[in-house]
């Protein structure tokens, strides 16, 4: 009798992990499948059928990004306009998040919100036409300004919730030691939720280095930045799948790898605290 | 509200210094009294000049007609672009029901998978932090490396999608280079992407369903059926709308993906407003006709948005 109900039990949690098997392996294989065309020779890449477990591994599609394009001035532009639209996005968005917590100005957080809302192409044709007008098309300026859009919702909402959770009564006693507005923000605020600012930073970061639309119309020659590079490897349609892979691989990953470090914060941030972990 | 503090060591100091001290101390005073709109002035204003000005520049410009190739100025045209986008383009229209159809397509996939795996996991096991951090992947994840991989995948004679239709004796498909198939093979990218968030969202909403109607329902003698469909979800439905409108917004904002895959092709069977939108103002330049179209979508999403933001209130989240 025990150990028949043992042995249901037994089977029931088989049948559970088969099943969440099932669902997670199309998240699983696309990643894996990605990461190992980009190390399988060109023939085995396109071979058929496809090779799964047993390959042969070469680097040479990585050294193709790098000979073949300059894939090092793309990584560079990414991390300037990622680098510097989340420290801009920080500047303003945080005094702005600390003021939304403390004084509750809910109109000011729910257009904070539309701007997240409206879809990202309606400013698209007016900041072409500005910036084509300013000389500012293929620069660095254009595509940080831009990118604000994605990070400055993103980062006053999640420091929203965590500037709430700040104990107003520090706040109070700073302010009777004779701390204006802005040394409280400063010295009491802003200490007490860095680990949250840590986290927008990353999910701004992110944000911002996966961002096509925008970059697509703004960025030239000079500016171009790493998604569009990769598109633009699509149009040859002659390329070696590994090279196409390698340089899919090389994008994602570190951004792969920081959404692990923030991983509770993620939800968070894509439902505007909304849903909190 | 207390100003900030006084400095005696300022009264003994010459002259100059005392009455710089002063201007300062009152520059201090005046910005600690105006706090609550100093600190969200840049943000403010930064907004309005990325958001607010383009916004209304876009109203403006889809009064005109104007081909930002050519050397002419724009000239005023009232609401001649609206008209044509309401009866007179017969390719807009297409593109609103395509759009519409896309939307409604993955909610409904990643809405029934989401919730049926946050059902499936919404328990103690081993691996559970594991699967969390899987199911973050693909939303992170670059939008135009995924689509490559992808376009890769969807390959019809070399790809790995096809191989494995193969496998298990179905028919091959042609995916993304067939009109008759492109937009659900579009659809099935966006519903692995998204399926998580939904699943993330309806795992928090289980976490915060109270214990005692299933307690009192248990002792009524229903059956995990009767209690599933009775409270678990009805109680988790405001959880669910909240995803769905979520994902309803951005689904309909739509971008990448097809413009990385199918550029609206083939044979204009993946082009959505969005897509339509944006050859209209960066192929041809035809910039009035395409900020109507721009005005157009964002009635739209900001009418989803309105019932979204009018339900987080009565959900009270």
């Amino acid at each position: 009798m025990v150990s028949g109900r043992r042995r249901r039990t037994g089977l029931r949690t088989a049948g559970f992990y088969g099943l969440a098997a099932l669902f997670m392996l199309p998240t699983v294989f696309v990643f894996y499948w990605m990461i190992t065309l980009s190390v399988k020779p060109q023939v085995e890449a396109t071979a058929h059928p496809p090779s799964f477990f047993r390959f042969s591994v070469t680097a040479a599609g990585y050294r193709e990004v790098f000979t073949k394009y300059p894939f090092l001035l793309y990584t560079w532009n990414s991390l300037v306009v990622a680098a510097g639209c989340t420290a801009l996005g920080l500047a303003v968005g945080l005094p702005a998040a600390y003021s939304i917590a403390r004084w509750r100005q809910r109109r000011l957080a729910l257009t904070v919100l539309v701007a997240r809302i409206i879809p990202g192409i309606s400013y698209l044709i007016p900041w072409y036409i500005f910036f084509r007008h300013l000389r500012l098309v293929d620069t660095h300026a254009a595509l940080i300004l831009t990118h604000l859009i994605v990070g400055l919702p993103i980062i006053i909402w999640v420091m929203i919730g965590f500037f709430e959770d700040v104990p107003p009564d520090l706040e109070d006693a700073a302010l009777i030691d004779g701390c204006a507005y802005f040394g409280v923000f400063w010295r009491v605020a802003l200490p007490l939720v860095r680990p949250g600012v840590v986290a927008t930073a990353i999910l701004s970061f992110v944000f911002s280095w996966n961002n096509f639309l925008f970059s697509v119309i703004l960025a030239g020659r000079q500016t171009r930045t790493l998604p569009i590079a990769v598109f633009n490897m699509i149009s040859y349609e002659e390329i070696n799948w590994g090279t196409l892979a390698a340089a899919a691989t090389m994008i994602t990953l570190p951004v792969l790898v920081l959404a692990l470090i923030v991983q509770r914060h993620i939800v968070t941030g894509l439902t505007f605290g909304a849903v909190k972990q | 509200m207390t100003g900030p503090a006084e400095t005696t060591s300022g009264a003994r100091a010459a002259a100059p210094a005392v009455a710089r001290a002063r201007a300062s101390r009152r520059l201090g005073n005046w910005g600690h009294r105006n706090a609550r709109w100093l600190f969200p002035a840049p943000a403010v204003l930064l907004v309005a000049a990325i958001i607010v000005y383009p916004i209304v520049y876009t109203v403006w410009m889809s009064l005109q007609d104007w081909f930002a190739s050519s050397l002419t100025a724009p000239r005023f045209i009232g609401v001649a672009n609206y008209q044509k986008i309401l009866v007179g383009d017969p390719r807009f229209r297409e593109a609103v029901i395509r759009t519409l159809y896309f939307t409604g397509l993955v909610i409904a996939g990643e809405t029934v998978l989401g919730v049926a795996m946050a059902l499936l996991f919404n328990r103690e096991f081993w691996g559970r932090g594991l699967l969390r951090t899987l199911a973050i992947l693909p939303m992170v994840a670059t939008p135009v490396a995924i689509g490559l991989v992808f376009v890769m995948m969807y390959h019809p004679t070399l790809g790995v999608a096809n191989y494995m239709l193969t496998v298990l004796h179905l028919p091959p498909f042609k995916w993304t280079y067939s009109s008759g198939t492109a937009l659900y093979a579009l659809a099935v990218v966006d519903i692995w992407q998204w399926t998580p968030l939904i699943m993330l969202i309806a795992l928090a909403g289980l976490a915060s369903l109270p214990q005692e109607p299933y307690e009192a329902a248990h002792i009524d003698g229903a059956t995990a059926l009767q209690a599933f469909w009775h409270i678990t979800l009805p109680l988790l439905r405001p959880a669910i709308v909240v995803a769905i409108l979520f994902r309803a917004i951005d689904a309909i904002k739509t971008f990448d993906i097809i413009f990385i895959m199918t550029q609206g092709g083939p044979a204009n069977s993946t082009e959505t407003i969005n897509i339509l939108l944006f050859n209209q103002a960066f192929s041809y330049f035809n910039m009035g006709y395409a900020s109507s179209m721009a005005v157009a979508l964002f009635a739209v999403v900001m009418g989803a948005s309105l019932v979204l933001i009018k339900l987080r209130r009565t959900a009270a989240w």
